[in-house]
């Protein structure tokens, strides 16, 4: 796919293209400075190419696309084919992200294809000496209502070009009619994926490439003084490259570069300026910060200072790595004519704009491939990787494939911020929520432009923006309440980079609002889930509540559990619900717990998710994501904390960073809510926000042991059982 | 340059390598072109490099060429194809097992290592065979369901 061109895709024979929504004048100037704009290429042989800047990774999201597409138009799914994130032939609308791909990336290609529709019943008419309301299209055919003979895409196209612009008013199916949306349409990557014949980034090579490792300091800031060549001088075809601090080793063999990078001798200076992730809290509150009313309804300050019952609890949520399986990879060809990458970006429009900026490169004369490559879930060293592998290839004047070796990933990927929440609240004679105060503290920076890791050392002018997403989302609770607000304490400064890591910051406030509902309802002496009933109105919200609470086999009390002793363990079962960035999918999810009191361990016997995204593009695909959502989530609130120390980070592979192992993976039962007549969400990512809060409530139900600071290893749970 | 000689998926090959210490991981990939082992972590934590060393499962990040020698090695690719799965491939296709797909190899090669060893096994002993293979897109649930689907076939 990756070497494909937009002249090989587009040449010659006919087509009908859909390109953004300008006018036809604009349309020719834009093709004439190779500006790319169509979303989708009916070809004259019936298939049609899509063109999209959302790229998969391994969600799914392209079988939606092709879905979307084939049920606008018609058009068998299986003669579709997607072209991704690619800067030369993709039109730009949005990097990977943010559950975007489904609301705006799919509607952007059916608003394309409703637009061809519109366009080949048109032609048909003429062709067909038809009215085009007479006609309907069936698996690529155009037929007449009458029974008169067919004509097929392909014939209508023949050899001819045909441009037009997206009409943002081209009749779209109702969701009624859907055939092919809604369907559970398998995923085409699968079955390459299951026989080793996906070509991955990892496994994608050019000719002439030569294989480079970047030797990182052993300290995040470190000063390179020197370096000796004598250690490695029997590793064959190898070049030592050196840019400031930056220094990397190049080599026609893949294993002599990590040989090289490995065992040459350099002399560093050591930085010692970090905080350390023992002490993170008292950093955070006590550092720089700029303040920031995310909510400020009624009046929340006047009214917890005057309540005679207050509660307060403090939640926190550790830095974490995107820990991809795969270190992160690129591949550059730097020449005079400019710069060529390929990589796993989730951006591959904002990555091209950010080499270009970094390298002092016209953004026309860089174009960046995406390729699929190893899970990520916002930014991980995708961009770092690409940058080095252009500071190597720049310098060794051949294209030059980087990977990052497993201490790269876990010590300099970009990392998922950690989070400090106060939370105060109030309540009324029956313990419903009177006044609520969410009082967070972010890491931060400067916005704009991250600073690449490689840049960094080489020294290169470039930004240092420390964007993380949009973090103050859901740090306030979806119940009712008078007075509710919520302030954000925005650091001016961060010991790590930042980059936002799926559900950014969503995770960490839901984990503070659910576990502090909980801990209300529990004051209260109210069942968890009647506690939330009550405070909620919206139909949806109660229906995934009582959806989980009935899977689990929810017993009404409250919490903790009488009953809990089970021998060695103590059992319990906890819920927490959501609506994800308060105006999209709807999410609930229970689980069981047990928590073994002579280890700390807990294990999680069950789990049960109501999951209401609108309407469902296709619920195998969503499905998949929900799983690896409370997966992924849970493997974050059991395991994962990104330790540093005052220089370095130290949590650098699977054994100082651990994470979610099969013997721990509980049953998941998913019920998939399905609303025709609402919007479709994407679901890449509200699933995992309510998992940490359900796993403290659950356990808080077993032992009465309220856990606030992730992640809920084994040796602190046993701690806290000791002194219970 | 010394040679090797092992067997891979059947067919005998010889390869150079200049270093006998050389993880037969880059041999498998960058001289053979057989890309289904995937590096992961090169410490054997991971598995996504797993392969079939006389049967057994292998981290081939972690094994020195020189231990390939006069061996038998059993890849991914060596299972089936797209178009003709082996049992295990068509279990994984069937459940839709992966997302990102880099740790499906590790899975389907130490659930084929499992099977080969105890056709019938129980969940818990699938869980336990995949106790060293990684997966972080959380496709778990999807990887036992397969791994189980392929016990009954």
């Amino acid at each position: 796919m990756a070497t494909i061109s937009r002249r090989a895709i587009l040449k010659g024979g006919g087509a009908m293209v859909v390109s953004f929504a300008i006018g036809r004048q604009a349309l020719a100037q834009a093709r004439a400075a190779h500006t790319v704009d169509s979303f989708l290429a009916i070809h004259q042989d019936g298939s049609v190419t899509i063109f999209t800047s959302h790229v998969d990774i391994g969600t799914g999201i392209s079988t939606v696309f092709r879905q979307v597409a084939a049920e606008e138009l018609d058009i068998p799914v299986e003669r579709f084919t997607v072209i991704e994130g690619d800067t030369a032939t993709t039109p730009d609308h949005g990097g990977t992200g943010g559950s975007t791909g489904v609301p705006r990336g799919a509607a952007d290609i059916r608003q394309a294809a409703a637009t061809a529709r519109r366009a080949l019943l048109e032609l048909a008419a003429r062709r067909m000496n038809r009215r085009a309301s007479d006609l309907t299209i069936e698996a690529g055919e155009i037929q007449a209502s009458d029974g008169a003979a067919g004509v097929s895409i392909a014939s209508l196209i023949g050899g001819k070009r045909f441009d037009l612009a997206v009409d943002p008013k081209a009749p779209l199916k109702q969701p009624s009619e859907y055939r092919i949306v809604g369907q559970p349409v398998l995923r085409a990557d699968v079955p390459f994926k299951c026989t080793g014949r996906h070509v991955y980034l990892q496994d994608f090579s050019v000719p002439g490439m030569l294989h480079g490792r970047v030797v990182r300091p052993p300290t995040l800031g470190g000063e390179l003084v020197s370096y000796d060549e004598t250690a490695i001088r029997a590793i064959p075809d190898i070049k030592v490259i050196r840019i400031g601090n930056f220094l990397g080793v190049v080599a026609a063999d893949e294993w002599a570069a990590i040989r090289a990078a490995r065992e040459l001798k350099v002399v560093w200076k050591d930085s010692r300026d970090l905080p350390g992730s023992d002490d993170l809290e008292r950093y955070l509150r006590e550092s720089p910060a700029a303040d920031q009313v995310v909510v400020n309804r009624g009046d929340a300050s006047g009214a917890l200072s005057g309540a005679p019952k207050k509660f307060s609890a403090a939640y926190y949520w550790p830095f974490q790595s995107h820990a991809s399986l795969g270190p992160s990879c690129a591949i550059a060809d730097v020449t005079d004519a400019g710069i060529t990458v390929w990589s796993a970006s989730q951006g591959a429009f904002g990555l091209r704009a950010h080499l270009a900026n970094v390298f002092g490169v016209a953004p026309e004369n860089v174009r960046v491939i995406y390729m699929d490559g190893s899970g990520s879930y916002g930014t991980n060293g995708a961009e770092d990787a690409a940058a080095d592998a252009v500071l190597l290839s720049r310098a060794a004047r051949r294209p030059v494939r980087v990977q990052w070796m497993r201490q790269d990933e876990h010590g300099w990927d970009p990392k998922g911020p950690v989070q400090l929440l106060d939370v105060r609240a109030s309540v009324d004679a029956a313990g419903n929520i009177a006044a609520w105060e969410t009082e967070m503290w972010l890491p931060g920076g400067p916005p704009g432009e991250r600073a690449l890791a490689g840049p960094e050392l080489a020294g290169m002018k470039q930004g240092h923006g420390q964007g993380a997403g949009l973090m103050t989302m859901n740090a306030d609770p979806p119940y009712r309440a008078a007075h509710v607000r919520v302030v954000a304490h925005n650091l001016r400064e961060t010991p790590l980079r930042l980059s936002n890591l799926r559900a950014p910051g969503k995770i960490a406030n839901v984990f503070a609002v659910e576990g502090f509902t909980d801990e209300l309802a529990a004051a209260a002496r109210v069942d968890a889930v009647e506690y939330r009933r009550r405070s909620l109105d919206d139909p949806r919200a109660l229906a995934v509540l009582d959806r989980a609470a009935s899977m689990i086999g929810w017993r009404a009390r409250p919490s903790p559990n009488p009953d809990a002793a089970q021998g060695n363990f103590r059992v319990g079962r906890g819920i927490a619900y959501l609506r994800y960035k308060q105006a999209e999918n709807y999410c609930a999810l229970a689980m069981e717990v047990a928590v073994e009191r002579s280890t700390g361990r807990i294990t999680v016997r069950r789990i049960a998710c109501a999951h209401d995204c609108g309407l469902i593009m296709n619920p195998d695909g969503l499905r998949n994501q929900v799983e690896g959502n409370i997966m992924h989530t849970l493997s974050r609130a059991l395991h994962e904390e990104v330790r540093f120390d005052q220089s370095k980070v130290i949590s650098v592979d699977w054994v100082t960073y651990p994470v979610l192992r099969f013997p721990e993976a509980p049953p998941v039962e998913i019920a998939l809510i399905n609303r025709p007549d609402q919007p479709p969400y994407g679901a890449g990512e509200a699933a995992s926000a309510p998992v940490a809060a359900a796993l403290a409530n659950a356990v808080f139900d077993a032992t009465g042991i309220r856990l606030r600071r992730v992640p809920f290893a084994a040796e602190r749970m046993k701690t806290m059982l000791a002194r219970a | 340059m010394p040679n090797y000689s092992f067997r891979v998926n059947g067919k005998t090959v010889t390869v150079d390598s200049w270093d006998p210490d050389q993880p037969l991981l880059y041999v498998l990939r960058n001289t053979l072109g057989l890309h289904g082992a995937k590096f992961g972590c090169g410490m054997a934590q991971c598995g996504a490099c797993t392969v079939l060393l006389d049967g057994g499962a292998a981290r081939s990040c972690v094994t020195p060429i020189r231990h390939a020698a006069g061996r038998s090695v059993t890849t991914i690719e060596g299972l089936g194809t797209p178009e003709n799965p082996n049992a295990v491939q068509a279990a994984f296709i069937a459940e839709q097992a992966a997302q990102c797909g880099y740790c499906t190899n590790g899975m389907i090669m130490a659930a084929q290592a499992l099977l080969d060893r105890n056709p019938h096994p129980t969940l818990e002993q699938v869980k336990s065979a995949l106790e060293g293979n990684l997966c972080r897109c959380g496709t778990h649930t999807r990887i036992l369901n397969a791994v189980m689907r392929a016990a009954r076939a």
